[in-house]
């Protein structure tokens, strides 16, 4: 059991520690520092307060883990009827990366049923083992029989870390195998490194709706288990020439139970995913008439792009949500986004800030939006925008 | 059917500050509300209730003052509620947060189905409700959009895909997690906030937990670590495209060609 023991003694100041922490957790009784039940053992009080005021004690140690034990990082391969999702390749990528810093092997687990074409397929990216778990029983996927597959993949191969994508598969997926094996798992990671000494997997996601930056380490329990979004990730590069063992895997049958029976699939109308556009053009707040969002879709057109925006859009019905981009919307990584009257709301921020050039215009030069902007237009949208129009269209002879 | 649902109290705006000279969080400690995605979960198990009878238990876990969340869940209709509050759960990441609210609902009693919203807007997860199921070891079903049928045994329900809808027969029990927009909440009654205002919330400490090893709840039994938290980082290199609005146009044309964007 580990908890925090406040020192009163090596406390001069009282409420200067009880600001330190942030989450409000702590007060001043009786003269007394106290901690009340909403701490979240950040430590900060540990570490940035006043030496020794707060004491960090670790009551019962664990059995010590035998980390070497655990080698290799494994990808989980998202795919639906045979096809792999892309984010596998970005995934993949940065497998091979982490486990090149070990030393150790790079594994995919592909679970599902016919599923030979996409195993060949995984063959030229690089993976040094490819394990197929191929059943009738897999075609589509249930959470009993997948995470049980997934847990005897882990036992017979013991992967340090696991690499999942946050399909709607992978974040159902996921947590539910972190559970059985009764160990870690960080939700959404942007930036993951491995550090060779501990082995330890170093992840870094925005928490607190992007507010803050949380780097995450799983120190004492493996596999180390991490979901990263579409797009965050450098794909690995598709080579012409054939790498990599497959590796056909049978499961008992009695494994495959489920109490789940899918009855019917019926295929949605094909979206166009504001995730797959090279070029957005973003709509916030400060778009103020459908004339204006017609204008921005003009625009988006004449560059080849998608119109998208932030949330407060979608919920006057001026967008649909799947054109969202934020925490709680959809992560992009264009390669051009313009933002047209957006504040830049850390949420909206976290979903687009990897694109490779992005533009803001907004008439408040202080907006929160220019920070994060390679290029920046101070000024009024509605004179700036047909201006724009009329001179791409110039350029482009049109 | 009886019915959990899973609550959480979040902090009221999703704009939260940081110090930009501590790093630190700037928090409104009385600035609170249901995570908005519960509302949704909520409103599920009440039409549930209304077609199938039974009863709604809400369960949420937090300091003392998120009794409130559960008082709101009573003015909206549910039957019951308690609260999971321990110093020693304190510190709990997804794993262990899982762990005591599936023992939590343990201690409460059986129940043909768990709802979930399919994240808070604090952690951001949507981790703990598989989770849940897991150690529960019950189905479950994510992204629900649509509930078709219910009968004594099983749950039709829609599972959002990215291309497809897939329908899924579901036995009980079972937990789901449903969708923003499966029905519009309701708001809170006023009736209801008089009529429950004296009704009762247990509060579950460990010593309530079918396993009281401290090991396994809070900061110990949690797998993932916060080695640190700061602020994110801003872009560095910058152009300022300046002028007129036509100037600025132009320079900006130039720089979409340049970079062969046109």
């Amino acid at each position: 059991m580990a908890r925090l023991k406040v020192h009163q003694d090596k406390i001069d100041d009282p409420e200067a520690l009880v600001a330190v922490c942030p989450f409000g957790s702590m007060s001043v009784k009786d003269g007394n520092v106290v901690i009340d039940d909403s701490c979240r053992m950040c430590l900060n009080c540990v570490n940035t307060g006043p030496k020794g005021a707060v004491e960090f004690i670790v009551e019962k140690k664990k059995k010590p883990l035998k980390k070497e034990r655990w080698q290799g990082v494994a990808v989980y391969v998202a795919q639906v009827d045979g096809e792999i999702h892309p984010v596998t390749y970005e995934l993949i990528g940065k497998a091979k990366e982490l486990a090149g810093k070990l030393h150790q092997p790079v594994y995919a687990l592909l679970i599902g049923s016919q599923v030979q074409a996409a195993a060949k397929e995984l063959q030229h990216y690089g993976i040094d083992k490819i394990f197929v778990y191929d059943d009738p029983k897999l075609a589509r996927f249930a959470i009993e029989p997948y995470t049980a597959v997934f847990e005897r993949f882990i036992k017979q191969n013991k992967p340090n870390s696991i690499l999942v994508g946050a399909t709607t598969v992978g974040r159902q997926l996921a947590p539910r195998v972190a559970a059985r094996m009764r160990t870690g798992l960080t939700a959404d990671t942007t930036i993951l490194d491995m550090d060779a000494k501990s082995t330890d997997l170093s992840q870094i996601r925005p928490a607190f709706g992007g507010n803050i930056i949380a780097h995450i380490v799983t120190p004492n329990n493996r596999p180390q288990m991490a979901t990263v979004r579409y797009k965050v990730m450098d794909a690995a590069p598709r080579q012409e020439e054939i790498s990599g063992e497959i590796v056909e895997k049978k499961i008992n049958e009695k494994k495959l139970v489920s109490n789940e029976k899918i009855i019917d699939i019926i295929p949605k109308p094909a979206e166009q995913s504001i995730e797959s556009a090279d070029v957005l053009v973003a709509a916030g707040r400060g778009v103020k008439s459908k004339a204006e969002l017609d204008q921005l879709k003009e625009l988006a057109n004449l560059l080849g792009g998608q119109l998208a925006g932030t949330r407060p859009l979608v919920e006057n019905g001026w967008i649909d949500v799947r054109q969202q981009i934020g925490l709680s919307g959809r992560t992009v990584r264009p390669k051009l986004i313009i933002c047209v009257g957006i504040s830049g709301a850390i949420q909206f921020i976290a979903g687009m800030d990897n694109a490779d050039n992005i533009v803001a215009i907004n008439n408040d030069p202080k907006a929160t939006i220019f920070k994060s902007a390679h290029y920046c237009l101070v000024g009024d949208q509605s004179d700036i925008i047909p201006q724009l129009i009329a001179d791409i269209k110039a350029r482009k002879g049109e | 059917m009886n019915i959990l649902v899973c609550i959480k109290q979040v902090p009221g705006s999703s704009e939260v500050k940081v110090d930009p000279d501590t790093g630190l969080l700037i928090r409104d400690g009385d600035n609170v509300k249901m995570n908005p995605y519960d509302l949704f979960a909520l409103e599920t198990a009440l039409r549930l209730k209304k077609e199938k009878g039974g009863e709604i238990t809400v369960l949420s876990m937090g300091p003392q003052a998120a009794k409130a969340v559960i008082e709101e869940a009573f003015a909206m209709g549910a039957d019951h509620g308690a609260l999971l509050s321990d110093r020693r759960f304190g510190g709990a990441d997804v794993l262990a947060t899982s762990y005591a609210l599936s023992q939590g609902i343990k201690a409460l009693g059986d129940f043909d189905l768990i709802l979930c919203g399919k994240q808070t807007t604090d952690g951001d997860t949507a981790q703990v409700g598989p989770e849940i199921s897991e150690y529960l070891e019950i189905p479950a079903v994510a992204n629900v959009t649509k509930i078709r049928e219910v009968t004594d045994e099983t749950m039709t329900v829609e599972m959002d895909m990215p291309n497809q809808l897939e329908v899924v027969e579901v036995a009980f029990p079972c937990l789901l997690t449903v969708e923003k927009d499966i029905y519009q909440p309701r708001l809170p009654s006023y009736v209801l906030k008089k009529a429950t205002a004296d009704r009762k919330i247990p509060i579950y400490s460990l010593d309530d937990m079918d396993d009281q090893d401290e090991n396994n709840y809070g900061l110990s039994g949690s797998p993932t670590q916060v080695k640190k938290i700061f602020p994110p980082e801003t872009n560095t290199t910058q152009t300022m495209l300046e002028g007129t609005a036509e100037e600025q146009a132009k320079k900006l044309t130039t720089t979409l060609a340049d970079l062969k964007l046109i």
